[in-house]
């Protein structure tokens, strides 16, 4: 598996054993019309086992998306079969509709047209809350 | 800062200010009676809680400002389905302050962004009721002096008691101050408080069922409702109600300089009998929040006196 095959194009390395499949629906890469590889369980000197996405094409990706699901992610990008940029993923500082809360007596639950934000309340305990009634996020990662 | 909706947004600096404000508020009202002269506070309640209004419209009165406004929701805007955003968004037309109080938590928030003018988070739900909390802390700086070498006691309700997670969060900045949490088993410290705050700024604290064993140690008796809603069982609420009701016996153990504090309103977990001793702070509570109110109106409206 050589990042070389790719011309232009982005490869998602160390994603979490497992989490490709969710991240492939996330990023809704069934409605892209080039080649996308999926590698599961691969061999990883870092993780043990790793999953790899490669798409065949540079598309503009919601970090912080990206960031809150599986933190440990590596971007990068290829063009004209070279590394152009690499970015680690963090777990980002904000999200925005990506979770919902799940309180009954909070704001959002009623107010229209109301962004679901949560703010990363504890990096290490990876907790988010809701910026408006700070609940805790229960969450998948 | 624009408006106040948690008491976190306050730094030690900003509540030494606010403090600084209010004493000169006591001292000289004077001076104080005709600055916001032509300025209007809009009370905005969703929910009723009379002593809240009267507190923020009495404040605004004494600063020589008028005060508009409607409480409870069926005979507002809410109740034809307007959104908190547009009604901020109307009211800031009208008024050059806000203070909002709201059943739905984060809706003060909500009301900031869009009002235009300052918001004054007046109580939203369970959440959070900032302004109680000022009028705590100036109680505990009027009564000792300073927020420093203080064992506060907290007691009742510990667990859906917002005042009390406020007020420990508020102290919790100060140096070699102590929390002895007395509660009953079900209604105890929410866990989050306890590593979040207590333990992230190394606070002592400790944790018991018993009022009478603890009073002798404390600075500050920080009582709160104990209510019968809270309990699975009759039994449970009837065994132990009594056990957190404040006496003039119970009272008998604790220090001569000891200073007691509820939010109000009681129902009857402090005695009666209690009112007439020089250590009950209670009702000192509630015109301390008038003069916090009244400085903090005229920190956002940024009116220099
Ligand atoms: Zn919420």
């Amino acid at each position: 598996m050589i990042i070389g095959q790719i011309k232009d194009g982005i490869v998602l390395d160390h994603i979490t054993a497992g989490k490709s499949p969710e991240i492939y629906q996330i990023l809704c890469l069934d409605k892209l019309d080039c080649t996308i590889a999926t590698i599961q369980n691969a061999e990883s000197l870092k993780m043990g086992r790793k999953d790899i996405i490669k798409i065949g094409k540079v598309i503009d990706i919601n970090f912080d998306v990206l960031g809150y699901i599986d933190p440990g992610i590596t971007v990068n990008v290829i063009r004209d079969g070279k590394l152009a940029k690499r970015e680690r993923l963090t777990l980002p500082e904000r999200v925005t509709d990506i979770i919902k809360c799940k309180n009954p007596r909070c704001i959002s639950s009623v107010e229209q047209e109301l962004r679901q934000e949560f703010r990363l309340a504890d990096r290490e305990r990876k907790i988010y809350r809701c910026i408006y009634c700070d609940s805790e996020a229960k969450k998948q990662i | 800062m624009r408006h106040l909706i948690d008491i976190q947004q306050l730094s030690r600096e900003d509540i030494s200010r606010l403090i600084e404000t209010a004493l000169d508020i006591i001292e000289n009202p004077g001076r104080y009676s005709e600055v916001c002269r032509h300025k209007k506070l809009a009370t905005l309640f969703f929910e009723p809680s009379t002593r809240t209004r009267l507190s923020f419209e009495a404040a605004m009165y004494e600063l020589g400002g008028d005060v508009l406004g409607f409480s409870e929701s069926n005979s507002s805007s809410a109740a034809k389905g307007e959104s908190v955003s547009d009604t901020a968004r109307t009211v800031g037309c009208y008024a050059d302050i806000i203070a909002m109080r709201h059943p739905k938590e984060g809706a003060p928030l909500v009301a900031s962004r869009t009002a235009g003018v300052p918001v004054i988070n007046a109580g939203d739900g369970g959440h959070n009721h900032p302004t109680q909390t000022l009028a705590d802390l100036l109680t505990i700086y009027r009564e000792k002096g300073s927020f420093n070498n203080l064992t506060i006691g907290c007691c009742g309700d510990l667990k859906f008691g917002r005042t009390v997670h406020s007020l420990i969060s508020a102290m919790s900045r100060y140096e070699n101050v102590k929390f002895v949490l007395i509660s009953p088993e079900e209604l105890k410290v929410p866990k989050y408080i306890k590593t979040d705050v207590l333990e992230a700024n190394n606070i002592p604290y400790i944790e018991s069922t018993s009022l009478e064993d603890n009073i002798g140690k404390l600075d500050i008796l920080y009582m709160t409702r104990v209510q019968r809603e809270r309990f699975f069982n009759e039994a449970d609420y009837l065994r132990l109600k009594d056990s957190y009701v404040l006496t003039p016996e119970k009272l008998k153990a604790a220090k001569a300089d000891l200073s007691v504090m509820h939010p109000l309103p009681r129902v009857n977990e402090i005695s009666v009998a209690v009112d007439d001793d020089p250590r009950a702070c209670y009702f000192k509570q509630v015109l301390n929040g008038k003069y916090m109110r009244m400085a903090l109106i005229l920190k956002l409206l940024e009116v220099a006196v």
